[in-house]
């Protein structure tokens, strides 16, 4: 593997494998809790972030991280109190966020839309030493988050209102799932921009459900899809010259396409052999009773 | 509690009591100075048509809904300072237990039994009275499955298996009969006969009283969030209480305006 031998490309992989992990990680409460779309969301808050980071020199990862997180305790907020009008509060959000990073970037010396272009579609080649560590602590967290935590977060993503019965503390874990997505954004900013960021929450996650009967697997195989597509991808465009962002999403959404064809004949099995545990007597299927003829 | 007590005693405790409870959704009064007593053992139904304020009430008692005025008091304890969730199986007005990632029964199941469980750590305890809630609600041989091959009448018996999977002392259930077929009815009546048979206390909302009537102590029927009956069932009137007529309208389409009983509305 010659691709190794480049300090770059092992940040790369290294980078990618981190992405795979996290983002279905914690796509995969979002999924469950039908707020998909948060990830898009969140990402749009982060532009800001990273034109304030141009404008002020301070590195773009961690304005970036400190805005998304801001962002996303903001729409959970909105949520929570203001239940009427709250897709239009957020749409204020979400383009304040993208129109607040142009700005911010045009304004700042250093910066220019082309700086702008590699966070919002990645540059995987580009990532530093210094990316790399931060990206290294913000994944640790990740996982911490969603494994350590996987049975609150379950019981808050699947009925929330039965949660807050079981005495768990609903408020802090939405605002936990919350701050732990807005800090999966900006790990997989430089990976897979700002603006495909969602489709390695939801799509790993969508792929996966194709197969599975219980969360258990389903979050291992969404993990598992995370983790080829990204180091399918990044290989892929070391070697074909292809962006590695929009490689990693196609993938994925192939591993959605090639695990859907999979899942009728897996269905189609599992109900033969439910079939075949049913006690003798009672048959499976309907049947014409004996004593009707097919002519009446 | 301990077993020293006497029966009277723990007979006579007040498991839920509201006093005076008023809650606005909006600007809409809903509940408008409920008194309402459950002591230990009993169980009381909680009627009334819609919008009577019946699931309001049950919400209220579970600290989902904000009173403007009166007091909320669980096991004795200020609703707002009470803490000891294990001790209370709640289940919720839902159609499904699914959400949008696939879960099997058991683990829906098991997010019943956090209120025991520190740290969200379950030990083998745990997922023994998980198992022992699928079995009561004959749900056991279902526990691998997915909860979206379940049937409504399925999902019903896997939310309340969740609350039972706590051991609660407490059940409160808001219509847990609501689109559920006769056979799943007849399972959750005798599942509830049991637990009441073990000393639990429960709190229901209901549309009619239909397989459950004959576990009923005590009705109380709500109208325009006033208590407008405390005291024993009442009895069906006219062709509602011919014999056979056990008034469970299964094929009723899901959402539709279930059919008033005179008695009620």
């Amino acid at each position: 593997m010659d691709l190794l031998d480049y300090a770059f490309m092992q940040r790369a992989l290294l980078a990618a494998v981190l992405v795979g992990i996290t983002a279905p990680a914690v796509g995969i409460y979002l999924v469950q809790r039908r707020q998909a779309l948060m990830g898009d969301g969140i990402g749009h808050v982060a532009m800001t972030g990273v034109g304030l980071g141009f404008l002020l020199s301070w590195s773009p990862i961690w304005m970036a991280t400190a805005v998304s997180v801001l962002g996303a305790v903001l729409m959970e907020l909105i949520r929570w109190y203001g239940r009427t009008r709250g897709d239009i509060a957020l749409a204020m959000l979400f383009y304040g966020g993208m129109a607040g990073g142009v700005m911010f970037i045009n304004l700042a010396p250093t910066g220019s839309n082309a700086n702008l272009t590699s966070y919002l579609f990645g540059s995987l080649s580009t990532v530093s030493e210094s990316d790399v560590s931060a990206i290294c602590v913000l994944a640790a967290f990740v996982v911490l988050v969603t494994v350590g935590l996987r049975r609150q977060l379950f019981a808050v993503s699947q009925d929330e209102e039965f949660a807050r019965v079981t005495g768990l503390p609903v408020r802090a874990l939405n605002l936990l799932t919350a701050i732990t997505a807005a800090v999966t954004v900006t790990v997989a900013m430089r990976v897979v921009g700002l603006l495909l960021v969602s489709a390695l929450m939801v799509v790993p996650v969508a792929a996966a459900q194709q197969l599975s009967r219980s969360f258990a697997a389903t979050f291992a195989i969404s993990v598992a899809i995370g983790v080829s597509v990204t180091i399918g991808g990044t290989v892929t465009s070391y070697y074909q010259d292809v962006p590695p962002g929009a490689t990693i999403v196609l993938l994925t959404i192939g591993a959605f396409v090639l695990l859907t064809a999979l899942a009728t004949p897996v269905a189609r099995r599992r109900a033969r052999a439910a079939a075949a545990a049913q006690p003798a007597g009672d048959p499976a299927e309907c049947a014409i009773p004996a004593t009707r003829g097919s002519g009446d | 509690m301990s077993f020293t007590e006497g029966v009277m005693d723990t007979k006579s405790e007040t498991v839920i009591s509201l006093r005076g409870v008023r809650a606005e959704l909006g600007a809409r009064p809903v509940l408008r100075g409920i008194d309402l007593t459950v002591r230990h053992g009993e169980v009381v139904a909680l009627l009334g048509a819609n919008g009577s304020g019946k699931s309001t009430a049950v919400r209220g008692i579970i600290g989902q809904v904000p009173l403007s005025a009166g007091r909320i008091e669980l096991f004795g304890t200020d609703r707002r300072h009470f803490r000891d969730w294990g001790r209370l199986g709640y289940v919720p007005q839902r159609t499904t237990a699914a959400g949008g990632v696939p879960a099997t029964v058991t683990e829906v199941v098991s997010a019943g039994r956090l209120s025991r469980a520190r740290f969200g750590v379950l030990r083998k305890a745990d997922r023994r009275a998980v198992r022992r809630a699928l079995d009561l609600v004959g749900m056991a041989d279902r526990a691998k499955d997915s909860v979206d091959a379940l049937s409504g009448g399925q999902h019903q018996r896997v939310l309340i298996a969740r609350a039972l999977a706590a051991e609660p002392e407490l059940l409160i259930m808001d219509e847990p009969m609501a689109g559920v077929d006769l056979a799943s009815q007849e399972v959750l009546a005798e599942t509830l006969r049991e637990q009441v048979a073990q000393g639990t206390t429960v709190l229901l909302v209901l549309h009619e009283l239909g397989p459950l009537e004959p576990l009923i102590d005590r009705a109380v029927v709500l109208r325009d969030g006033c208590v407008t009956h405390d005291g024993p069932p009442p009895r069906a009137l006219g062709q509602h209480a011919l014999p056979g007529h056990d008034h469970v309208h299964p094929h009723a389409p899901a959402g539709a305006e279930p059919i008033r009983t005179g008695l009620l509305s």
